[in-house]
């Protein structure tokens, strides 16, 4: 009889693998959260319970809405399902509140949301060079949906730590796969809905800003690459504008009218705490080199330009949390599956920067699953990217094996030997700026290789996925 | 992608899903006086540290037998023993003689999960990596994605990781007995399986297949000289290894009658609980635990037991190859669990790992059969607090299945063994498609126990009624356990031997 091969169907690996994962994150539905949870609650508790006129001045819980408008939304939309798991968790005053249902429904909306990434991820694949033939484990597009439907930073971040990144990086990609297919008036418009459910992504809109008017705007290059100036279209800016505006219109529109305007600013950026001074400094250095050369930029060039400006922003930006590292991450899995050297990139900075992540997770129950879950995806995607380039030498050069593997003691270090130890006492964030300063010198690595990659990659003008 | 890499990547999701179904609530958390399973092996390590070897089992003033007296064979106590050890390194509190009774804090649940997890990777996990690899057929993949389906098995998880229990050692030990008489290792085998039998005495219910294996073999190999040399070695290992676990008890000769009595509570009665075997079921209609006295019990439950058991026993004395040998225990087992005496639901599992070894040959059925055994525990499950992880586990594992081993494609007559049912058919309904039949039927009972999972958790039973929903559980496993061990035994006792598998045989 047939031994009959498992995957037969075209696209059911797809589903398999959201499927798959989701269950995953439904067994850590009871595991720990951080204050990000009562963040959450609390915003579904303000929305609900308040008019909109008291949304950004509502200061009885110490987690004040902080997002823009078009989130405050998402959750106000959230609140009136939540209605039918606990009422008491839409009531203000119950801080700290996390009945099992509330922890159910709040687990379940962050899984529910993913929805949105699952169908940006299937996008993204659709822009892949597709390689006939191949089996199924070596297919670009299978290795693109496990690096990230399974991304170990958005399973440990959103579904333990608790966050909406998910849902959020999937517009991000659905933006971007947009623009690969050409449809850049529907990206445009994903973008802007995006910075107005979380204002971070403004670091990236400087490559945006430039790709599109370089790209879009200016219908035609010349033979060599360089700007046609007389190519610019002023209809597409006028409608791009029209779509941007009109996006942020609807968002701060009722605050705008309310008078609020400062206020919602105040709370979206604390200039307290100092962001704003070095908030643009990595941008203007993107800007700057991307404005020097002038040559066609590549829909390989705009995803690398967007991963230098997350990185550069997430190295160089204060306040910087530790999770904004995933901005990075994303999209350069769609590069990693597609060269060589972006594979070997990707390796370093994703599993250095995944450890970095290992701190968010401090308690003894979680830690075997987050080793569990780092090396699921460290090996897989070693495993699946050697596989894919595997013609061509190795993908990481002996001294970057060597750091990588230096995670290793470093982990048996901060987390089992050192609390051993009487310098526990004394000095007890020693691990942690341990921690801090390794995983450091793999993420400038890799930011300065990337750099150098995107000042080459001009001269390797190949055949495009763009016009 | 290569073979290892596959393989760790299973086996992480395995252990991922296992220490993420342990963060939920254990059997008696938090309901003194008796608290639950969790706390008896808590007990046992407080027991095995602090009092001496001929104290284990006596009631005596520092060991109340019936607070969670020990009821297992040694090496449940000397495993307890080892755990109490590791315990006193970390907070000597958790097996203090007396003051640690009902001890719960969020540490000690973490080191009581990690010793499951321990032995869980020590001793299971291997076992059934290399049962895969060595027993399998198909291309790797098939192989690394049974293993993957076995690994997820939510019964063993659910009540090892959830209820909290050790047969991951018991079933680990079996597997590698399994294993070793597969391989041609006979001595290995039966040390192994003797072990097994010395951790709980449960693997009884798989003991009956091992001996008439071997002792087919022996057959096989003439009963003079090698034959019969070969079955002395054999009996020399067992015997060798009982004296060994059970060397700190043959000291005294009340020692091992009283571990004995221990271990076979003979006054209990035909039943406890609600479990889905004949007793329990029948004993809905006709009251069979009042009405008839216990010797007519004990002697209804051996014939019944003894019946169903013999058929698959000698085909497999007559037979010795491995498929044979799989089936018989599944039969046996199975048979035990529907018609013995006090039988725990838990025991289920005992019949769940030899079906988790027909898995790649027949994958719609003994999916079919380890969903049902996941179902028949639902009430003890939800006495638990393990709800979320019932349903997650349970339904991943469905999907899997069906999806990874292309169950639902599989199933033509030929691949389902249907042989006996179309022969009994041909006469008056030539036409019968069987395999839609079953598949039909597989989809319309996933519904019913969908549908009464549901309600017992929604629904509040009727006042007079109100074991209304673990006794329909019960009802509604029995009459597919019914159906399953009509099933196995046919495709042992009709189904000539397919030529493919001779080649894995010894």
């Amino acid at each position: 009889t047939v031994m009959a091969a498992p995957m037969t169907n075209d696209q059911s690996w797809f589903y398999a693998l959201a499927l798959g994962v989701s269950f995953l994150k439904c067994l850590l539905i009871n595991a720990y959260h951080s204050t990000d949870f009562e963040v959450h609650r609390n915003w579904l508790a303000l929305t609900h319970s308040l008019p909109v006129s008291q949304w950004y001045y509502e200061a009885t819980s110490e987690w004040t809405l902080d997002y823009p408008p078009l989130f405050a939304w998402f959750e106000y939309g959230l609140s009136h399902i939540a209605c039918f798991f606990d009422k008491e968790m839409l009531v203000v005053p119950n801080l700290n509140y996390a009945s099992p249902a509330t922890v159910l429904f709040q687990r379940l909306s962050v899984i529910v949301a993913d929805v949105v990434f699952f169908y940006a991820v299937k996008e993204c694949c659709k822009c892949l060079r597709e390689d006939k033939g191949k089996d199924l484990l070596g297919k670009p597009s299978f290795i693109l949906t496990v690096l990230l439907l399974w991304n170990f930073g958005l399973l440990i971040v959103d579904h333990i730590h608790f966050q909406y990144n998910g849902f959020l990086f999937g517009v991000l990609l659905l933006s971007i796969a947009r623009h690969c297919q050409n449809r850049h008036f529907e990206g445009a418009f994903l973008f802007s809905v995006l910075l107005n459910l979380k204002h971070i992504y403004l670091y990236i809109a400087p490559a945006y800003g430039i790709y599109l008017l370089r790209c879009f705007c200016f219908t035609q290059s010349n033979a060599d690459g360089s700007l046609q100036w007389r190519s610019f279209s002023v209809v597409r800016l006028v409608i791009l504008g029209t779509i941007v505006l009109s996006t942020f219109a609807v968002s701060f529109g009722p605050f705008i009218a309310l008078g609020q305007l400062p206020q919602v600013l105040s709370r979206l950026f604390p200039f307290k705490r100092g962001l704003c001074h070095a908030y643009w400094a990595p941008n203007i250095w993107a800007l700057y080199n991307i404005a020097d050369k002038a040559f066609s930029i590549l829909a390989r060039g705009f995803l690398r330009c967007l991963v230098i400006c997350a990185l550069g922003s997430f190295m160089f930006g204060w306040h910087v949390h530790e999770k904004a590292i995933m901005m990075a991450i994303l999209p350069l899995s769609l590069l990693a599956v597609d060269s060589r050297k972006d594979a070997g990139i990707f390796l370093m900075l994703s599993v250095t920067s995944h450890y970095s992540l290992f701190p968010l997770l401090f308690t003894t129950q979680e830690l075997p699953i987050k080793i569990f879950l780092m090396l699921l995806f460290t090996i897989f995607s070693l495993a699946s990217l050697k596989t894919l380039f595997r013609k061509g030498g190795a993908l990481l050069n002996p001294l970057e094996v060597t750091y990588l593997l230096g995670l290793i003691p470093l982990e048996l270090i901060c987390e089992f030997v050192y609390p051993l130890t009487v310098w526990q006492k004394t000095f007890p964030f020693l691990p942690l700026m341990l921690t801090s300063v390794y995983c450091a010198l793999g993420v400038t690595y890799a930011f300065i290789r990337l750099y150098i990659s995107l000042l080459t990659c001009s001269d390797t003008t190949k055949k495009t996925k763009m016009q | 992608m290569e073979n290892w890499s596959l393989i760790s990547l299973c086996v992480l999701l395995g252990l991922t899903a296992r220490w993420a179904v342990s963060f939920h609530s254990y059997s008696g958390a938090g309901k003194p006086p008796m608290f639950g399973d969790y706390e008896a092996q808590r007990h046992w390590q407080e027991v095995t540290y602090n009092l001496p070897v001929h104290e284990w089992y006596f009631n005596t003033t520092n060991n109340d037998l019936n607070y969670w007296g020990l009821d297992y064979p040694p090496l449940t106590a000397y495993h307890s023993l080892v755990c109490a050890y590791v315990a006193k390194l970390l907070n000597p509190e958790w097996v203090e003689l007396y003051a640690s009774r009902g001890y719960e804090s969020h540490s000690h649940k973490l080191f009581m999960r990690a010793t499951v997890l321990f032995t869980d990777i020590l001793i299971y996990i291997p076992a059934v990596l290399l049962y895969c690899f060595y027993f399998c057929d198909g291309s790797s993949k098939q192989k690394v994605a049974t293993a993957f389906c076995i690994l997820l098995y939510p019964g063993l998880i659910l009540i090892d990781y959830g209820h909290f229990q050790y047969n991951s050692v018991s079933l680990g030990l079996a597997l590698w007995g399994i294993l070793g008489l597969g391989l041609g290792w006979d001595l290995f085998g039966s040390l192994a399986f003797t072990l097994a039998l010395n951790y709980k005495q449960m693997e009884l219910y798989h003991s009956l297949p091992f001996f008439c294996y071997l002792l087919g073999k022996c057959i096989k190999q003439g009963l003079t000289w090698r034959g019969f040399f070969h079955l002395v070695k054999i009996s020399m290992t067992v015997l060798v290894t009982f004296a060994l676990c059970w060397m700190p008890f043959l000291s005294d000769p009340k020692q091992p009658l009283q571990v004995l009595h221990r271990l076979f509570p003979v006054g209990r009665g035909l039943f406890e609980d609600k479990v889905a075997n004949t007793w329990c079921s029948l004993n809905v209609l006709i009251k069979i635990k009042t009405l008839l006295s216990r010797e007519t019990q004990l002697f209804l439950s051996f014939a019944l037991t003894l019946l169903f058991v013999l058929p698959s026993s000698l085909k497999l004395l007559s037979k010795p190859t491995l498929w044979q040998f799989k089936l018989a225990l599944v039969n046996t087992s199975l048979a035990f669990f529907l018609f013995s005496f006090q039988v725990h639901e838990k025991s289920i599992l005992l019949v769940a790992l030899p079906v988790c070894l027909v898995f790649n040959e027949i994958p719609l059925i003994a999916t079919w059969f380890l969903l049902t055994s996941t179902f028949s525990m639902l009430p003890l499950l939800l006495k638990d607090g393990l709800l979320l992880p019932y349903v997650v586990t349970s339904l991943a594992f469905l999907f899997l299945s069906l999806y990874l081993l292309s169950a639902l494609e599989r199933s033509t007559e030929e691949e389902l063994r249907l042989g006996l049912y179309r022969k009994l058919t041909q006469r008056w309904l030539p036409k019968l498609n069987l395999s839609r039949i079953i598949k039909w039927k597989f989809w319309f009972s996933l519904a019913a126990m969908a549908a009464l999972s549901f309600t017992s958790v929604w629904l509040k039973p009727p006042a007079k009624l109100p074991d209304l929903f673990p006794v329909l559980v019960s009802v509604l496993s029995f009459l597919h356990f019914l159906g399953f061990i009509i099933y196995f035994n046919q495709v042992q006792l009709m189904e000539p031997q397919r030529k493919k598998s001779q080649k894995k045989t010894n």
